[in-house]
């Protein structure tokens, strides 16, 4: 288990227990975490997850993939540390990983 | 007024199982979906996906098994009010004797002795960018679809988005507005090439403006809208003259009218009896993703259920004399007969 902490867009946090190998999206709905809606349940279909990865953790998180990327489009407010969280995965790598929620979802 | 024994609400793959299950009953169906095509989230949100928990399919995709129920209640023949929402339904029986009156955005009316509610997550409508202020430009300036072309005829319109429905308007407005500008977050769209190329060449001879940032401020006044701000990566702003904006940004669930029927939702579903799957007001059922019970689970399989359920009492209120014998496929010729086998 690892620890995530999410931050909503008024800048209340939450650090919760992560499974390795589970998606921070996941983590974030097991945990009643608001501001991730993931209405398409992780099928990278309707970004509604999501988040902003902080500036520290960009590079052990990684970049988006194209099709990761071409969903972002219908994201809001969309930065250059937008993910999608569903498709973060948990790895010991991102033990303490820190991600901020935008205003709106869908 | 279309006369019917179940209006059904929402044609994804719980709302298209009911048909089958009431078929057998000799119970005839119409479905209403507001999207322009059957399947539901499946159809919509994954139909490429496998799915690994519909029983006896080890592994089919969302389209796969829309198109298998689409062949399973074909004997039924269904009848499909698509890209329409309902918007009003009107009690106009007893609880003994249910009616109802059903309206839809289309105008399509139906009499229908029994309601079933499979809307899943709710309908989906389009997604509204967090812009301050843009619900006061909505239907007048701010449009998320266009019914009538002639509306947008000379007028400098901005489209936001980089897929098919923004590349689309972007080329079919273009002839008749004044001025169009597309706005994307990125230089990359995903729609059809041969529609970005168009785009781009009308771009390059300078007959349209592509700018690639993201709507941060909207400027007018009485609900007309009069310029937009459009922000860059890099931070930097400008104003751009517009009076009509279009925001292409998909769709996402919203539960809509459902809300004001009176079913005591809880948060959000519709409560929901397990052994018949009928809600707090006799007539009306619900089914699927929409429903809630103690120890739900929003699964496909679990709708099916439902549905099944949810039959056998829709039969009481469609054939009130009529006493109902439970029935196999595999061993009765009077179903087999019904699925055209027999």
């Amino acid at each position: 288990m690892v620890d995530i902490t999410f931050t909503d867009a008024k800048g209340t946090s939450r650090t919760v227990k992560a499974e390795v190998g589970a998606t921070v999206m996941e983590t974030a709905i097991r945990n009643s975490v608001p501001g991730i809606d993931a209405e398409c349940g992780g099928a990278c279909s309707c970004a509604t997850c999501h988040v902003y990865v902080d500036e520290a953790w960009l590079a052990a998180v990684g970049p988006a993939e194209q099709m990761e990327e071409d969903m972002l489009d219908f994201a809001f407010e969309v930065r250059p540390n937008s993910r999608l969280s569903c498709q973060i995965k948990v790895t010991e790598a991102l033990d303490g990983l820190k991600v901020t929620t935008p205003s709106k979802q869908g | 007024m279309i006369t019917t024994d179940v209006l059904i609400i929402g044609a994804g793959p719980v709302g298209l199982f009911a048909v089958f299950e009431l078929g057998l009953l000799d119970i005839k169906a119409h479905l209403v979906d507001i999207l322009p095509k059957r399947g539901g989230q499946c159809a919509e949100l994954y139909p490429e996906k496998p799915i690994y928990d519909i029983p006896g399919f080890p592994i089919i995709t969302g389209q796969g098994l829309i198109d298998n129920l689409e062949t399973q209640i074909a004997p039924f023949n269904p009848q499909y009010h698509l890209g329409e929402m309902v918007t009003s339904l009107v009690s106009r029986g007893t609880p003994e004797a249910p009616r109802f009156e059903v309206t839809t955005d289309a105008g399509t009316q139906f009499d229908a002795k029994v309601v079933i509610i499979a809307a899943g997550g709710g309908s989906f409508q389009p997604k509204k960018p967090p812009i301050a202020g843009i619900e006061a430009y909505e239907g007048h300036s701010v449009h998320y679809a266009v019914r009538k072309m002639e509306s947008m005829r000379g007028k400098n319109i901005m489209i936001v988005g980089g897929g098919d429905s923004a590349l689309d308007w972007t080329l079919n407005l273009k002839p008749i507005a004044k001025r169009i500008t597309l706005v994307h977050r990125r230089d990359v769209f995903r729609a059809a090439p041969h529609s970005v190329n168009a785009m781009r060449s009308w771009v390059a001879e300078g007959a349209m403006d592509l700018i690639i940032g993201q709507v941060t401020g909207l400027d007018g006044a009485d609900g007309v809208l009069s310029s937009a701000v459009v922000r860059s990566d890099d931070g930097t702003e400008q104003k751009i003259a517009c009076d009509a904006l279009m925001p292409f940004f998909g769709l996402t669930m919203k539960l809509g009218p459902i809300a004001e029927w009176g079913l005591n939702l809880h948060e959000n579903l519709v409560p929901a009896d397990t052994g018949t799957f009928e809600t707090s007001v006799p007539g009306i059922f619900a089914i699927g993703d929409i429903n809630s019970y103690p120890g739900k689970l929003k699964l496909i399989l679990s709708g099916f259920h439902e549905g099944a359920l949810a039959a056998q009492k829709v039969h009481r209120y469609v054939y009130p004399d009529k006493k109902l014998a439970f029935q196999y496929t595999t061993s009765s010729t009077s179903l087999q007969r019904k699925l055209g086998v027999a």
